[in-house]
């Protein structure tokens, strides 16, 4: 009988996106010290942690915005520790960045044919039209610049442009931050949307109840360590995990 | 091609084809030549600033260097003009992508206070390189000759720069909404998130640096022409800020806007000419009055103000 831990990682779930031992630093402040995480086939990774514990920093490094100063990313087993983000977008990376990012002055629509950016197939319009479909909002506004959509609409739009890309993961940094919490709850439902497609999934979030509710397996982060890995359920039984961050 | 029926386009022929009957002396049609010939240089430089975000204050150093290059070729060394400047504009991009790499990887100010340099680098070199420049007292330059055909008379100038104009407006209008303008504007707007959309950012901005400058070589060389006598002051400070006027006043990123702005810029001290050196004062307090009132531009402003009063 396995335990739920190998179940949830187990050898099943072939890993598409592996961190080990990764550092980094910004300037002679180290904000990683040796983190390991992996990301299996079609899972769902949650990572929790407090302001400041390093999630945005690991997700900065694992699409080529910082340089890391040791260990290693690789995605389906080939090393990109070193790879430009334009490279890793094209081998499959593919991040909403915290803050949403969108292109405000550009319309809707440029903003998602962006995300489609890296792709040369013939298939971009079909994705754009799956894309309202998914999102009508969007559809709805898709000639308005994506500045003067609401914060939750600039999310959402957030997501379907990083989805354009057709990625093999997706790095999602704070979706439901600033957000009210009826949008919260849809924005967690386009989530659960995106992983029921087999999207594999790494979501960094402080919302922790939500976040490992829909999580496969999750990590704990602190000032820049994993301290606490398991199943979302196991976590959320978990006495130091329901102190610190479910407030029970 | 498609660009080329786009009904903004041929109301721009329109009026260009028109503008000729409504001349009423050869001075006017000069001060048309050299519209023309800025708004060439102001829609690539557009192409950098409004487009890609990144604010140049020295892009008349390639004009004069296009002027320079076809200068020199023509008369010290007999070239043909049109392979003169063919051979300016490649050279200017060489020299560009040169200095592209580094300047690039500056932001923000520093990025303006580095093409300030390069500008004021390129004035005191065609000050002082006398033998091949002449240089404070500047050169003549001969007329503009394909074959033994030579282009004289304003009116053949007026035809040959208006429809290098509608040329330039056609490549910044088809620039603008392909995936490579799209990923230009998206560097201006957060490069990070141009960065995670898979868009390699500096190569990007050295590859729009380079074309914005070759925009402004040809200019040059024509306008070495044109004038038929060049002087280091094209590389100048004034030039420079006057070509960052056109790009700011009539609109960041809007081709229009950006010949309007030229219009504006080079047209403007023509009308306040008769208030003897008053003129700057008027030119600079409907700069101030366009920054304070409309900061996008003027003709995005109105187009807003359109696009809200339709809806």
């Amino acid at each position: 009988m396995p335990t739920s831990h190998e179940h949830a990682i187990g050898a099943l779930a072939k890993p598409v996106l592996e961190v080990s031992n990764l550092e980094a630093a910004y300037g002679r402040i180290q904000v990683l010290h040796g983190i390991n995480i992996k990301v299996g086939e079609g899972q769902l990774i949650s990572l929790v942690g407090a302001n400041g514990a390093g999630k945005t920093t690991l997700l900065k490094a694992i699409s080529g915005l910082i340089e890391v100063t040791g260990g290693t990313i690789t995605l389906f087993g080939d090393a990109i520790t070193t790879a430009p983000p334009d490279r890793r977008v094209r081998a499959g990376i593919s991040l909403v960045p915290e803050g949403r990012q969108v292109f405000a002055p550009l319309s809707v629509e440029d903003n998602l044919r962006l995300g489609a950016y890296t792709r040369r197939d013939n298939e971009r319009e079909i994705d754009l039209e799956r894309m309202y479909e998914l999102f009508p909002i969007l559809k709805q506004r898709r000639r308005l610049a994506a500045g003067m959509l609401s914060g939750g609409q600039q999310q959402m739009l957030a997501i379907a442009r990083a989805l354009m890309a057709r990625p093999k993961v997706l790095l999602l940094d704070e979706p439901s931050m600033g957000l009210a919490p009826r949008l919260v709850q849809e924005i967690f439902e386009v989530i659960s949307n995106c992983k029921s497609k087999g999207i594999p999934i790494l979501l960094v979030e402080q919302n922790a109840l939500a976040a490992l509710s829909i999580a496969d397996y999750a990590y704990v982060l602190e000032t820049g360590k994993v301290t606490v890995e398991g199943t979302g359920p196991e976590l959320m039984r978990d006495d130091k995990v329901q102190q610190a961050y479910l407030g029970m | 091609m498609k660009t080329f029926i786009r009904p903004s386009v041929l109301i721009v022929i329109f009026v260009l084809c028109m503008l000729p009957f409504a001349f009423p002396n050869a001075y006017i049609v000069d001060v048309a030549i050299r519209i023309c010939l800025a708004g060439i240089v102001a829609i690539g430089l557009n192409l950098l600033m409004g487009f890609a975000g990144q604010v140049s204050i020295g892009h008349a150093a390639f004009v004069a260097l296009g002027a320079y290059a076809s200068g020199v070729a023509t008369i010290r060394y007999g070239w043909s003009p049109l392979f003169a400047l063919a051979v300016g504009a490649v050279g200017v991009a060489v020299l560009a992508y040169l200095v592209a790499k580094p300047i690039l990887r500056l932001r923000d100010h520093t990025l303006t206070m580095a093409t300030l340099g390069l500008g004021i680098i390129v004035h005191m070199v065609l000050v002082n390189e006398v033998a091949w420049t002449g240089g404070p007292d500047g050169m003549a330059v001969g007329p503009m000759k394909i074959g033994d055909w030579v282009l004289k008379g304003e009116m053949s100038w007026y035809a040959l720069v208006a429809c290098l104009l509608v040329l330039a407006i056609v490549i910044s209008l088809n620039l603008f909404s392909s995936p490579a303008g799209r990923a230009l504007r998206a560097l201006h707007g957060s490069e990070v998130a141009a960065a995670v959309m898979g868009v390699n950012v500096p190569s990007f901005k050295v590859r729009v640096f380079v074309l914005s400058a070759v925009f402004a070589s040809i200019a040059g060389s024509l306008t070495a022409h044109y004038n038929s006598f060049i002087t280091p002051s094209l590389a100048g400070f004034m030039p420079s800020v006057e070509l960052a006027t056109m790009v700011v006043v009539g609109g960041m990123a809007s081709t229009f806007g950006v010949v309007l702005g030229a219009c504006l810029v080079v047209g403007l001290p023509q009308v306040f000419g008769g208030f003897e050196g008053f003129e700057m004062v008027f030119f600079g307090l409907a700069l101030m009055l366009t920054v304070i009132f409309m900061p996008k531009g003027i003709v995005p402003s109105f187009a807003q103000r359109f696009a809200k009063r339709k809806s």
